[in-house]
């Protein structure tokens, strides 16, 4: 800061003489005084009563941060005000704060509790802001603080306080990158949040903590895409990039097959192509030879996900923001077949009427994309006509654009254009228009003696800058073909006397003495006049007299002998030692000594070697390995933070890690897919945290495979033909899901090029007739590819997305209907888990924590269902005879590794309090796995929202190394999900934790008659009662399992009732004893319905949310 | 994502400076003065400069550089978009975006820029959210602020943050409903010496000012859609109805907003409205040059072409230019050798010319240059392209809105007089024919 205010007082100072200070100007009204005297008014000022003299204070404080001088010793007057009621006072104590709190550490702490308490207001946008400003607050101390509040607000009920805390992720981790792992269990969470509001922010969290965790994303790749095109425009840019990236990773090359087609296309361009460009063409075709072949072996097909991604980015090339524009055009260049790459051209070129700053960036794109993609933007060549208007930097592009559009079609108008461009005053321009025509002249063979005649034109021309940009032009041409213009070097030698600029001189001597063979009679005289003015040329000049001068030694020694000594001689003299060491390096290497060494034999050859012509290519060229878009592709350089673009896989990933569902393993019948399976793996293990279904999935796919062998192990088509004849015969099956199951076949048509390609063919064209048989539907999901379809497939899209979760619902019943009962349980109750955890991150969930453990008791659950299942025992089993305990769920307080060897978990016990009726019991059990003792366990600190209380359990004053302890404590909730904080402490450490009760938990049992019942449920219609239809899980249609699974949810006791379709249930809230009634009426097919009564309508809607799944899954 | 941001004017003072992240010395922004320096005109400053540890973004708008600090890898485009946002706001705020403007006003600035940006990532850009979180400063406002100490920020989070249509606020009411469109179009043109064009295209925008209560469900379709080559739409409107059916539907923002930005390309014909005829000679030898240049209207429909002005850059050799226009006035700079002519409205009967003499420098070589003419005009209640709006329908509310559209053709990058069509073979022969004149 000192410094920088060093330089706002010199700043100051030098602005006084052209601009008046702002102090002076009236129409500041002193706001910008410098005068630090002042600043003991403002002290006064923010001291007084009135909030709007604090205003006022605050708004000149603000007004002296903006002009950037230092208000920091204001900060204890100003951090008192932080609690101040005035809203915008409020507000420009946090601008302050943020700005001066990295400075001055200490004070800053006073102000952390506010914002605490801003936390927990009822008011979203003040918890939204207390978050932000905690959050921007660049302290370490309150890393834990931070890290707590960014978890509270990551399940809060608002979007909008969610959002904010998917920003302070970053921050967060930029202060202290240490709770990296943390945070990413808190992106992974809010990346399945269903919000547009959320999305933008929480992928920008991810690509700035965690770009490497591609896996995060599988699972919501579906959802972003669908959610793109209403997510805003920032968020768009950003999640389109980091889409781009992933599916680079995920889906193969869609142009491995076209380039194929591509052959003749190709051959086009050796036609007008050049020399080196001939060259290149040659390997590219070895190269796409090999691709073709592989590609006939492997019939390219899209993933249909990659189809996804290009179909819903489509429209947004329509975006008035021209970033995302550009972001999808990134994207189509990357990642579209090349037949569709086309579209963006025109969005492109839209943008080329916005702010100049946003052409020079599209131009920029334009120019790399133009050199691979020329016919792209062929037909918008007059677009990149420029205007006399445009900024120099925006003509240079143009230029560039126009030579890499320029063919031997569209030469003749581009050189016209040139030609206007020459006559420009703008010389920078002039000289990159003379190189352009250069490279046209290289590229383009037709044109290049007119091209050339033209720059000698330009040799007479007045300006000196034009010639000698135009003679180092003419001398690369003349490279190519010397022999054919003689004359032209002559012209260009008489030019010596002219021309001052040193570039131009020196090319003009290269170039006598590279071809001095050509011009025998006047390349001596130009060694003569320059031999006299040698002494006064610019280095770079002098230089090449020498090498002139050798040159003509070698093929001319009698008339340039003398001549030669000469200018060696003075070369000997010269102040720079370059010149002084290479007239020694000539000397001694041409002139003809006694000692001469070996080398002066091949002086000839050293010297006049056939020098290969100098390519003139595109500054652009293969700029493309950079994403385009990007601040490194604009920079040509790798900025901080880039992330590589991957290449494309050789082989497709597993597509079916982005299914929500769980994943068929059933299905899964090759070989190689189990190889890939496996690799797959760690992502599970890694994420889960379980490694339940991988290893199901390797002994199931271990069966399919062994049963596919016993049916012969050669025909890999029958195997597809039998899973087609089942697939035909569920033909009432969603849509939805034959796609899905398309899909997969698709997929196995690439993972059998091993298989002998007849085989291979005919069980592809069984397929083909078994699609087109079976639905209609089929082809037009196969003909996607082609563009016109678009809108149509796009509609269909849309249908499948809607009726995408009742599909969802069915397809998860499937499994469970076709496997035989007995040795599936086990894995089905895995299944069950997985899907569970999946869903724990729905929106409504109240969401204890991250570390859910769901394994044991949904384990037990199921085994518990099974094994009644199993005894046929009768469906009136009252739910009291389900122990308790064994339905509990644990949740985790504290980790083992964040406790520093204690760990506590805790549940709710469903007991009564018996200290005080209104609370809930919650159990904890502490382990110490540390290896030392720790005493002295209590609570402290108790943090909570007005009227909850707490009862704390008694001390425990030693808890030995490896021992388990149980307490139970009471809280109070108030009816109300919010957590209850508090520090748990240990006679060494303090820890931050968090109980937050899932609704289920926040009522108790109530007996009640069959009668009462109805006469309660009377009393609570209207507004009180949720109704909810539903389609009950395949595994819940008995009775019996419904009481269990609601009872499991919430802590609720089953009423009496007569009817068996009909199963109620009844409590009261504990603290404030409101009635809630539950009824289940099942009805044919396992569809349902739902109704929930209760006076408290908040706690209605969750359980409705809860119980509803707790009966469909 | 945005570290800080600078604002600088034309005479190179950081006027202000704004934090989002860790603070950034504005010694940074030396090397952005470095860049200007090399930069011949202010508007060819590199938009991007990368420094050792830094890279600055900048716009120039309004004669302000906006430069934006930036320490990792993010899309200049974004950027550079969310600059002109901002200044897009700030002159939705204050009127106009000057020096003056933003220090009178620099608390609102200071609070804008701190909505708009979390942690240097976009948060609330859209000016219906920006306008209920912080009211836009008003005489009046301020004179109640001041008396009964009530505040220009909201309490409460806009309703459009969380909604689906964040453009509109709710609870909009109006005693007159309104809705106007204004379709406006602009020619940009190359025409060269003999009168025929190079390339010629038109832009065009649709700006709405809609005033209406409630939620209002628009659409609006037009007789030949399919003359729109190219569009551009705000968020609000539905891109699949536009796909399938050709017709903007949408829910308005609340207020003015740029509905629509088209184009109608190049392939398609373009009428020219306007033709130039002129002849600007000079000779070798001589210190006299000869001016003469004719307008006339050409496929206008027969709508009057309006508020013409000519505008040329003389070769540096002209010392002064007497002409004599047949209407309007002209004026000459001899230090930047600009010469305007405000034409006023084309006559069809009696077309204005504006011809005379120009003065050399004496014993200067004949200027080269061949001079480009600018010309800008209007034309009302036309759209040169032939776009026509069909109809104008509400759903979603019961009464009746006013309705009203208007068309405008306006002249954008017009130029004319780029010499005759040649290629580079040519030259030769037209310099021998130019010597054979002389002589």
């Amino acid at each position: 800061m000192s410094a920088s205010s060093a330089f706002n007082d010199e700043k100051g100072g030098s602005s006084s003489v052209g601009e008046p200070e702002y102090g002076h100007d009236p129409a500041s009204g002193g706001i910008f005084s410098s005068d630090y005297k002042r600043h003991d008014d403002l002290k006064e000022m923010l001291d007084s009563n009135k909030d709007s003299l604090k205003l006022e204070a605050m708004k000149r404080i603000v007004a002296m941060i903006a002009r950037g001088k230092n208000a920091s010793d204001l900060f204890p007057a100003v951090v008192k005000n932080v609690a101040c009621k005035n809203i915008e006072v409020k507000k420009l104590v946090y601008v302050y704060l943020v700005r001066y709190a990295e400075e001055q550490q200490d004070l800053a702490l006073l102000s952390i509790s506010t914002f605490q308490r801003g936390l927990k207001d009822p008011n979203q946008l003040i918890r939204a802001s207390a978050l932000r400003v905690l959050s921007s607050i660049r302290v370490t101390i309150i890393v834990p603080i931070m890290m707590l509040a960014i978890k509270e607000a990551a399940s809060d009920m608002s979007p909008y306080v969610r959002k904010t805390a998917a920003h302070a992720i970053p921050k967060l981790y930029s202060l202290d990158p240490e709770q990296k792992d943390q945070l990413i269990e808190v992106i992974e969470k809010l990346l399945a949040d269903k919000t547009t509001l959320v999305a933008g922010s929480v992928v920008m969290a991810f690509e700035e903590v965690c770009p490497e965790r591609i896996d995060l994303i599988h699972k919501n790749y579906r959802k972003l895409c669908n959610l793109l095109i209403d997510v805003e425009e920032w968020g768009q840019v950003v999640i389109i990039n980091m889409l781009t990236r992933y599916a680079r990773t995920q889906f193969l090359n869609p142009n491995i097959n076209e380039s194929l087609l591509e052959e003749g296309g190709s051959g086009d361009k050796t036609f007008y192509g050049s020399d080196e460009d001939e060259d290149e063409d040659e390997e590219e075709k070895e190269k796409k030879a090999e691709v073709a072949a592989m590609a006939k072996r492997k019939p390219y097909v899209m993933d249909p996900d990659h189809r996804l991604l290009l179909r819903n980015t489509k429209p947004l090339l329509q975006s008035r923001n021209a970033a995302v524009v550009m972001a999808v055009a990134q994207l189509y260049f990357h990642l579209a077949p090349k037949a569709e790459v086309g579209v963006i051209a025109k969005a492109l070129v839209r943008l080329l009427r916005s702010h100049s700053e946003v052409q020079y960036v599209v131009l920029q794109n334009v120019a790399t994309m133009s050199i691979k993609r020329r016919g792209m933007f062929e037909p918008y060549l007059k677009s990149f006509y420029i205007r006399s208007t445009d900024p120099t930097q925006i003509k240079v592009l143009k230029l560039e654009v126009l030579t890499n559009l320029a063919n031997e079609t569209n030469i003749s108008t581009i050189l016209r254009e040139f030609q206007t461009y020459i006559k420009s005053m703008d010389k920078d321009f002039v000289a990159a228009t003379i190189q352009a025509i250069g490279r046209c002249a290289t590229n383009i063979s037709e044109v290049r003696d007119t091209c050339l005649n033209g720059l000698v034109q330009l040799l007479s021309n007045r300006d000196e800058l034009v010639v000698a940009e135009s003679v180092v032009v003419i001398k690369k041409l003349l490279q190519m073909q010397p022999e054919k213009h003689s004359d032209i070097i002559k012209h260009m030698a008489k030019l010596t006397d002219n021309i001052q600029v040193p570039m131009a001189r020196a090319s003009i001597l290269w170039l006598i003495g590279e071809y001095c063979e050509h011009v025998p009679k006047i390349a001596p005289d130009v060694l003569r006049k320059m031999a006299k003015s040698f002494t006064n040329e610019e280095d770079i000049v002098k230089l090449q007299i020498i090498n002139l001068a050798a040159k003509l030694y070698l093929t001319n020694s009698k008339q340039t002998k003398l001549l030669t000594q000469y200018v060696l001689n003075l070369a000997k003299y010269d102040q720079n030692y370059d010149i002084r060491d290479r007239a020694r390096f000539i000397r001694q290497l041409i002139v003809p000594t006694e000692k001469s060494g070996a080398l002066s034999k091949y002086a000839k050859k050293l010297f006049l070697a056939l020098k290969p012509a100098p390519v003139l290519e595109s500054p652009f060229k293969d700029r493309d390995h950079f994403q385009l878009g990007s601040l490194s592709h604009l920079l040509n350089a790798k900025a901080g933070g880039y992330q590589e673009l991957p290449d494309w896989p050789e082989a497709a990933p597993d597509p079916s890690v982005r299914n929500v569902e769980v994943p068929e393993w059933t299905k899964c019948s090759s070989r190689e897919k189990r190889k890939e399976k496996k690799v797959e793996k760690p992502f599970y293990t890694d994420s889960e945290g379980e490694s339940g279904p991988t290893e199901s999935a390797d002994s199931e796919s271990d069966s399919a495979t062994g049963s596919e062998s016993s049916s012969g192990s050669e025909e890999s088509g029958s195997g597809s033909e039998s899973e087609e004849s089942k697939e035909a015969s569920e033909s009432e099956e969603e849509e939805e899901e034959e796609e899905e199951e398309e899909k997969k076949k698709k997929k196995k048509d690439l993972k059998k090029p091993v298989q002998e390609s007849e085989s291979e063919q005919s069980s592809e064209e069984e397929e083909r007739k078994h699609q087109r048989k079976s639905k209609p539907r089929k082809s037009e999901s196969e003909s996607e590819s082609d563009e016109d379809e678009e809108s149509e497939s796009e509609s269909s899209q849309s249908e499948s997305e809607d009726s995408e979760s009742e599909a969802e619902v069915k397809k998860k019943k499937k499994p469970a209907e076709s496997k035989p009962p007995p040795k599936p349980v086990k894995k089905e109750s895995k299944k069950e888990k997985k899907e569970m955890s999946l869903l724990d991150l729905d929106d409504f969930e109240p969401a204890p924590s991250p570390q859910v453990t769901p394994v044991n008791t949904f384990l037990s659950n199921s085994l518990v269902t099974d094994l009644e299942g199993l005894s046929l025992s009768d469906s009136v089993l009252s739910p009291a005879t389900i122990a308790p305990s064994s339905t509990l769920k644990s949740y985790e307080l504290l980790h083992r590794i964040t406790g520093e060897g204690l760990s506590v978990e805790y549940c709710f016990s469903r007991q009564p309090f018996s200290p005080d009726a209104n609370m809930v019991a919650v159990q904890m059990q502490f382990t110490n796995n540390a290896s030392s003792d720790t005493k002295n366990l209590h609570i402290e600190d108790v943090k909570l929202q007005s009227g909850m209380r707490v009862k704390e359990f008694p001390e425990i004053e030693l808890l030995p190394a490896g021992e388990t302890a149980t307490a139970v404590m009471g809280i109070d909730f108030c009816d109300s999900t919010q957590a209850a904080n508090f520090q748990l402490c240990t006679h060494t450490r303090k820890f931050f934790v968090s109980i937050q009760p899932p609704v289920g938990e926040l009522m108790r049992p109530v007996f009640l008659t069959e009668n009462e019942f109805k006469k309660e449920q009377g009393q609570l219609m209207g507004m009180n009662e949720i109704t909810e239809k539903l389609t009950l899980d395949v595994k819940c249609r008995n009775e019996h399992t419904i009481v269990q699974r609601v009872t499991t949810a919430a802590n609720l006791s089953r009423v009496p009732c007569g009817s068996d379709k009909e199963c109620r249930f009844a409590g009261r809230t504990v603290t404030s004893g409101s009635l809630v009634l539950v009824t289940v009426a099942t009805k044919e097919e396992g569809a349902a319905q739902l109704t929930v009564n209760c006076e408290k309508m908040v706690i209605g809607t969750m359980l409705v949310k809860d119980i509803l799944q707790a009966l469909t899954q | 994502m945005i570290h800080s941001l600078f604002l600088i004017n034309a005479s190179g003072d950081i006027f202000l400076e704004k934090h989002w992240k860790s603070v950034v010395s504005r010694s940074v922004c030396d090397y952005f003065f470095e860049a200007q320096e090399r930069a011949t005109e202010p508007e060819n400053v590199p938009p991007v400069i990368p420094t050792p540890h830094h890279y600055l973004i900048s716009v120039l708008r309004h004669h302000i550089y906006f430069v934006a600090v930036i320490q990792s890898e993010v899309p200049p485009l974004f950027v550079i978009e969310f600059l002109h946002r901002v200044v897009d706001t700030f002159q939705d705020y204050f009127g106009v975006c000057t020096e003056a403007a933003i220090k009178d006003n620099v608390v609102v600035v200071y609070e804008l820029l701190e909505e708009m940006l979390d942690n240097g990532f976009p948060l609330a850009t859209e000016s219906n959210i920006l306008k209920e979180l912080i009211k836009p400063p008003t005489i009046l406002r301020t004179m109640v602020n001041t008396i009964t100490g009530s505040t220009n920020v909201g309490e409460q989070l806009p309703t459009g943050q969380l909604s689906v249509v964040p453009w509109r606020r709710t609870g909009v009411k109006y005693t007159n409903n309104e809705a106007y469109f204004d379709v406006v179009e602009e020619i940009d043109a190359i025409i060269d010496k003999s009168g025929s064009t190079i390339t010629a295209e038109i832009q065009g925008v649709i700006d709405a000012c809609v005033k209406l209560t409630g939620m209002p469900d628009l659409t609006l379709s037009f007789m030949n859609p399919r003359l729109l080559d190219d569009v551009s739409f705000h968020p609000c409107v539905r891109f699949k109805r536009w796909e399938a059916e050709r017709i903007l539907s949408f829910i308005p923002p609340d207020g003015n907003f740029r509905l629509l930005s088209y184009h109608v390309s190049s392939q398609n014909l373009v009428a020219i409205p306007v033709y130039v005829k002129h002849n600007i000679t000079f000779r070798e030898g001589s210190s006299q040059g000869r001016f003469d240049l004719t307008l006339g209207p050409k496929q206008t429909m027969g709508k009057a072409v309006e508020s013409v002005l000519v505008s040329s850059q003389l070769p540096r050799g002209v010392l002064n230019a007497n002409l004599n226009p047949s209407q309007g006035t002209y004026t000459f700079d001899p230090v930047t050798k600009l010469l305007t002519w405000d034409v006023g409205k084309i006559n069809p009967q009696k077309l204005p010319s504006l011809k005379g003499t120009m003065s050399l420098q004496a014993g200067a070589s004949k200027p080269d240059e061949n001079p480009t003419i600018n010309i800008q005009f209007k034309i009302q209640q036309m759209a040169i392209s032939g776009l026509k709006v069909n109809r104008l329908d509400m759903y979603g509310e019961k009464y009746k809105p006013f309705k009203g559209i208007k068309y405008m053709t306006k002249a954008g990058k017009f130029q004319a007089g780029l010499p005759d069509k040649w290629t580079l073979e040519y030259i030769k022969t037209e310099l021998l024919h130019k010597e054979i004149r002389i002589n």
